[in-house]
């Protein structure tokens, strides 16, 4: 396990020593983007001057606290928003995106919500069905094709909602807390479930938590976040060995650490009127 | 522990917390429906009937201003046999089906304008919102002038009557669809017309088909004020003619027995079409299936 050199500058910012480039290419690249939304008024703004690359396939887990703007940055990598400033680039063929809410359409089968993907990714009628099936099958749920979205329990409706996300066929999978709302032994299955996907896709995974025992069970890298303005104050690689479960002593270890330094960043906010109005007068 | 006990154990945790998750669907017998659904408003109709028929004992009118329930089956079936009847109900359902269906696409179109274009919605709704409370009755004198004692004048009045509860309906159906399905469709790739078709529109379904029962029953009633003022022997037997001619002949079993046929073939459309669709829709969705 490993983290970036962190230094504390002198403001209280925190600032992150360059880590070296990842090995696959690029797969997300946000430089430099600000994002303010129009009623914002004098606050600072959602995202400032933020800088992220995610490589292919890699698998990055944003933590920050609650609206420091993790799922503001997702929408502009999903393209749902445009940034204020800066520049964010993403494969052609788009980027999957799953909510807290499976938000699977109401009107549709399980199975038709997959389908319908399908059809606005242009997949040809005949195939749809097959394609679908192979899909239920990759999240475990051969056989629920015909079930109504409201007879499926919150992990199954998530577990549809992924293999929807599949369905796109993106190379970019964004998570906005996707698992915040089940039970914890419902989430131990999806992150097994997850993983396992992910190592089939070689998708890039971009996965936005609360949990920092999530961040470090999933992730391959955590990013934490700061709020107002919401930037990048710290990451670590987190490089733990054999099978990973919630419970493991390398999970709890490093989740101990971010937790300490994610505290830290929540405090710090406690002081920051009197820090910023110093700063102004300087 | 190996990887593969791993993903065995959590396999086999996944088929049981699925097989918890199974619904339990619990069917009322047959039996148990019928009485919960069909003996309450027969009770209701055999109370209407029994206080009706104290009222006409009361002898507080003459009968041929209050009739019995068995003078005014007898002059719905002497109409019966003349096949007044039937070719009243059947022009009027006609013109009703015809109008509501104008009325569909017209109100359709128009919601979706409202619902798409901030414009639209600024400039019409209020317009639109206003005539739903108007009482299309109010355009009989109108559609009179304009296009003479015609169909035309009647389908006027209908579509006046139908097409803002549909537009309406449609445009509240659409406001209500939640932001989160909008970015979902988008995420999935549907822009424009393909989002209107598969996301707005099967989202808005609830709000839209609330929206079309109103309009059928704005229709319904429009049409029977409209064949009751628009009287012309070249229009054919309606029910609301049935009514005119009633009334010309201080026939007050003719009246009554009009008055039931209107009654029933609304209540007939709206409890052998809408309500199904409407119960059908909402169950699929897991939604709350109210009282019919
Ligand atoms: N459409 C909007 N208009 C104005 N302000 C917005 C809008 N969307 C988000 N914000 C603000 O931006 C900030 C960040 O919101 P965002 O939803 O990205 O936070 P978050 O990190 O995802 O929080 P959470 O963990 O609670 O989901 C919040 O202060 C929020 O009030
Ligand atoms: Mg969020």
């Amino acid at each position: 396990m490993t983290s970036a050199t962190v230094s504390e500058t002198p403001e209280g910012q925190w600032a992150v020593a360059d880590l070296p480039p990842p090995l696959a290419p690029p797969a997300i690249v946000l430089e430099r983007v600000t994002k303010r939304f129009s009623g914002d008024g004098s606050r600072p703004a959602v995202l400032e001057d933020v800088s992220l690359t995610v490589a292919e396939g890699e698998f990055v887990c944003l933590l920050g606290a609650s609206g420091c703007g993790k799922s503001t940055l997702l929408s502009l990598v999903a393209g749902l928003d445009k940034p204020t400033s800066g520049t964010v680039e993403t494969p052609a063929g788009g980027t999957a995106l799953m909510f807290q809410e499976a938000a699977l359409f109401p009107w549709l089968t399980a199975g038709q919500n997959i389908e319908l993907a399908l059809k606005l990714r242009g997949v040809d009628r005949r195939d749809r069905r097959e394609e679908t099936d192979r899909l239920l099958a990759t999240v475990h749920l051969s056989g629920q094709h015909g079930s109504r979205v409201h007879e499926l329990s919150g992990g199954m409706r998530q577990r549809v909602a992924l293999a929807r996300a599949l369905a796109q066929q993106a190379r970019i999978l964004l998570m906005d807390e996707p698992f915040a709302a089940l039970d914890a032994i419902t989430r131990d299955v999806l992150h097994e479930e997850l993983i396992r996907v992910w190592e089939e896709t070689g998708l890039a995974v971009v996965f936005v938590t609360h949990n920092v025992r999530e961040a470090v069970r999933l992730g391959q890298r955590v990013e934490l976040m700061s709020s107002r303005p919401g930037r990048f104050v710290r990451r670590w690689q987190v490089e733990i060995d054999g099978p990973r479960r919630i419970e493991s002593a390398g999970v709890s270890e490093l989740s101990k650490e971010i937790t300490d330094d994610l505290r830290r960043e929540i405090r710090r906010h406690a002081v920051l009127p009197a820090a910023v109005t110093a700063g102004s007068r300087s | 522990m190996s990887s593969i006990e791993l993903s065995d154990d959590v396999a086999s945790l996944e088929a049981g917390l699925d097989a918890l998750d199974k619904p339990v669907t619990l069917r009322e017998p047959l039996a148990a429906r019928l009485r919960r659904s069909v003996l309450p408003p027969v009770v209701a109709v055999a109370f209407l009937v029994a206080v009706w028929l104290v009222v006409v004992a009361l002898h507080l009118k003459p009968t041929y201003v209050i009739p019995t329930p068995a003078d005014v089956w007898a002059s719905l079936g002497q109409y019966w046999s003349e096949g007044a009847v039937q070719e009243a109900v059947w022009n009027s359902l006609r013109r009703a089906f015809v109008g509501f269906a104008v009325a569909a696409v017209v109100g359709t179109a128009l919601g979706l304008l409202m619902s798409q274009f901030r414009f639209v919605r600024t400039a019409i709704g209020p317009l639109v919102s206003g005539l739903q409370s108007l009482p299309s009755v109010a355009w009989v004198p109108a559609a009179i002038i304009w296009f003479g004692l015609s169909d035309g004048a009647i389908y006027m009045v209908v579509l006046l009557g139908a097409v803002p509860s549909i537009a309406n309906g449609l445009l509240s159906g659409v406001s209500q669809v939640p932001p989160l399905y909008l970015r979902v469709g988008r995420v999935l790739g549907a822009r424009g017309f393909t989002a209107i078709r598969y996301v707005v529109l099967p989202a808005a379904m609830p709000g839209y088909l609330g929206g079309l029962r109103q309009g059928w029953a704005f229709a319904w009633r429009s049409l029977m004020a409209a064949e009751l003022i628009t009287f012309s022997p070249a229009l054919g037997t309606s029910l609301g003619q049935l009514l005119q001619i009633g009334r010309e002949l201080s026939d007050m079993s003719l009246v009554m027995a009009a008055i039931l046929l209107i009654l029933v073939v609304g209540v007939g459309i709206e409890l052998l079409v809408f309500s199904p669709i409407e119960r059908r829709m909402l169950r699929a969705r897991g939604l709350n299936v109210g009282p019919t």
